[in-house]
């Protein structure tokens, strides 16, 4: 990578993590809300460890699951992401195995649930859940379709993100130029007062040329 | 037949006396004709899911149940898998087509729970098995976006299609490309939102070629429970059932004519809406 470009990452890549995480906190916060839902949750799949972990979480459980984690292919988020497949739980007519697991990495017992695979070209890259809608409204296909429409929003965040996190561990891990990206955030976040400190990168510059 | 097969690609004044039908199609097909009095029985019915709830008594005996699992480059085929259902998503779909074809033997192909990285290569695995094994209909609610496997699952469905197996696969309901649903050699089923379970309709305009009842479908689930459920996945076994009804009384139908029968006896076609 060139020191322009090494630059230039190194000013998009600060801060854009916080934003894509706000991003995912503002996608399930308005599935919930447009579902009238009791939470809303994204899983990513993280690849190394072929676990899924809580990334984003709005209502029940939203103060303490962020960054959990279990295994990527049991359950009904694991089904999702392997299958492809979007689900949907509307009922629980006699109580099966899942609500108690599903109790037991949420911290509440949901009625239903409706899950969708985040799809971004051709990788799988998490789960949107959205838990306990109310009772009395029945799911219709018209509903399928939002949730896929979410799904759409969810996996783009999310593959910000990933991008964001690797842009940033590829800095860190050249730690002479980690210095560069604290100088770039700096200058982007002063960008008023930031003319003598450019001009002096300047002339740094032409010093190394 | 101890007969020499006829070349695939010509045929002869006497060899259309071998290739005469062994049962007449009739002038107007009906579902009394297509499947009147069927149970399914000596039909053979392959889950290809999370597993199967041998015990749970919406899905009664399960003939066969066997896991797919992937070691480096060895392909791991456990037949007496006796993990059950790691989801209960298999379990639901087994419990479909019971109800709808209450005398069809089912196996289940358990390609689940082993992580998912690899699961697509497991998927590919699990398929090629059930291929082999020659059932008659193999009902897939799963589906993979990874372009690497698309054509060896399309050589895998053709495969299927010639040797008389059924591949009746989910839909996607998103904008994305997946396989092996859209290949022409499977039957690609939809949802649509009526009670009905014999209802069915055919599409005009595919790449989903029938859709099926996927909506508020109350289903078996893990730990001998039941659920009310939507998605195409759940649309997929009610059409897997009514092949293996089709299959049970016409025993002779090739892939080819079975969507035929289920195009002319489709609710918005000749069955009725």
């Amino acid at each position: 990578m060139s020191d322009d470009l090494r630059s230039a990452v190194a000013a998009g890549v600060l801060g854009a993590e916080t934003n894509y995480r706000e991003l995912l906190q503002s996608i399930v916060a308005v599935a919930r809300a447009i579902f009238r839902a009791k939470a809303s949750s994204i899983f990513l799949l993280d690849e190394e460890s072929d676990e899924l972990v809580f990334e984003a979480v709005a209502g029940e459980g939203s103060e303490s699951l962020v960054g959990r984690r279990f295994p990527s292919s049991t359950g009904i988020a694991g089904f999702v992401l392997v299958s492809r497949q979007p689900l949907v739980i509307e009922d629980v007519l006699e109580d099966p195995r899942f609500s108690r697991e599903t109790a037991e990495s949420t911290g509440f017992v949901p009625k239903g649930l409706m899950a969708v695979p985040l799809l971004h070209e051709e990788l799988a890259l998490g789960v949107l859940e959205v838990l306990d809608r109310p009772s009395e409204a029945r799911f219709t296909l018209e509903e399928m379709d939002l949730l896929g429409l979410f799904a759409g929003q969810a996996a783009i965040a999310l593959d910000l993100l990933q991008r964001a996190r690797r842009a940033q561990a590829t800095l860190d891990d050249r730690g002479e130029l980690a210095v560069l990206a604290r100088v770039a955030q700096k200058l982007e976040q002063r960008r008023d007062e930031a003319g003598a400190a450019l001009a002096l990168l300047s002339a740094l510059e032409r010093v190394l040329e | 037949m101890t007969e020499e097969p006829l070349p695939a690609w010509s045929l002869s004044t006497e060899g259309i006396e071998r290739i005469a039908l062994p049962e007449a199609w009739p002038g107007e097909v009906t579902r009394e004709w297509a499947w009147g009095g069927a149970t399914g029985a000596g039909v053979r019915v392959c889950i290809l899911d999370s597993g199967v709830e041998t015990t749970h008594p919406l899905v009664g005996e399960v003939q066969q149940s066997v896991a797919i699992s992937i070691e480096g480059d060895e392909v791991g085929v456990e037949e007496h898998d006796t993990a059950g259902d790691l989801c209960g998503h298999g379990t639901a779909c087994a419990g479909i087509v019971r109800a709808l074809a209450p005398e069809s033997e089912l196996a289940s192909v358990r390609v689940l729970g082993a992580g998912f990285t690899g699961s697509g290569q497991v998927l590919l695995e699990g398929l090629r098995w059930a291929v082999e094994q020659g059932y008659d209909v193999i009902n897939m609610s799963l589906s993979t976006t990874k372009q690497k496997f698309a054509s060896l699952l399309h050589q895998l469905a053709d495969s299927a299609y010639f040797r008389r197996t059924m591949l009746v696969a989910s839909a996607h309901n998103m904008p994305v490309e997946s396989y092996p649903w859209r290949f022409s050699s499977v039957i690609s089923v939809g949802s649509h939102d009526r009670p009905d379970p014999f209802s069915y309709f055919y599409n005009p305009t595919p790449p989903v070629e029938f859709f099926a009842r996927g909506v508020d479908v109350e289903v078996a689930w893990t730990g001998g429970g039941r659920l009310v459920c939507t998605g195409n996945s759940f649309a997929t076994p009610h059409i897997a059932g009514i092949a293996a009804l089709m299959l049970s009384k016409h025993r002779e139908l090739t892939p080819f004519q079975l969507k035929s029968l289920l195009y002319l006896t489709a609710s918005n076609v000749g069955g009725g809406a």
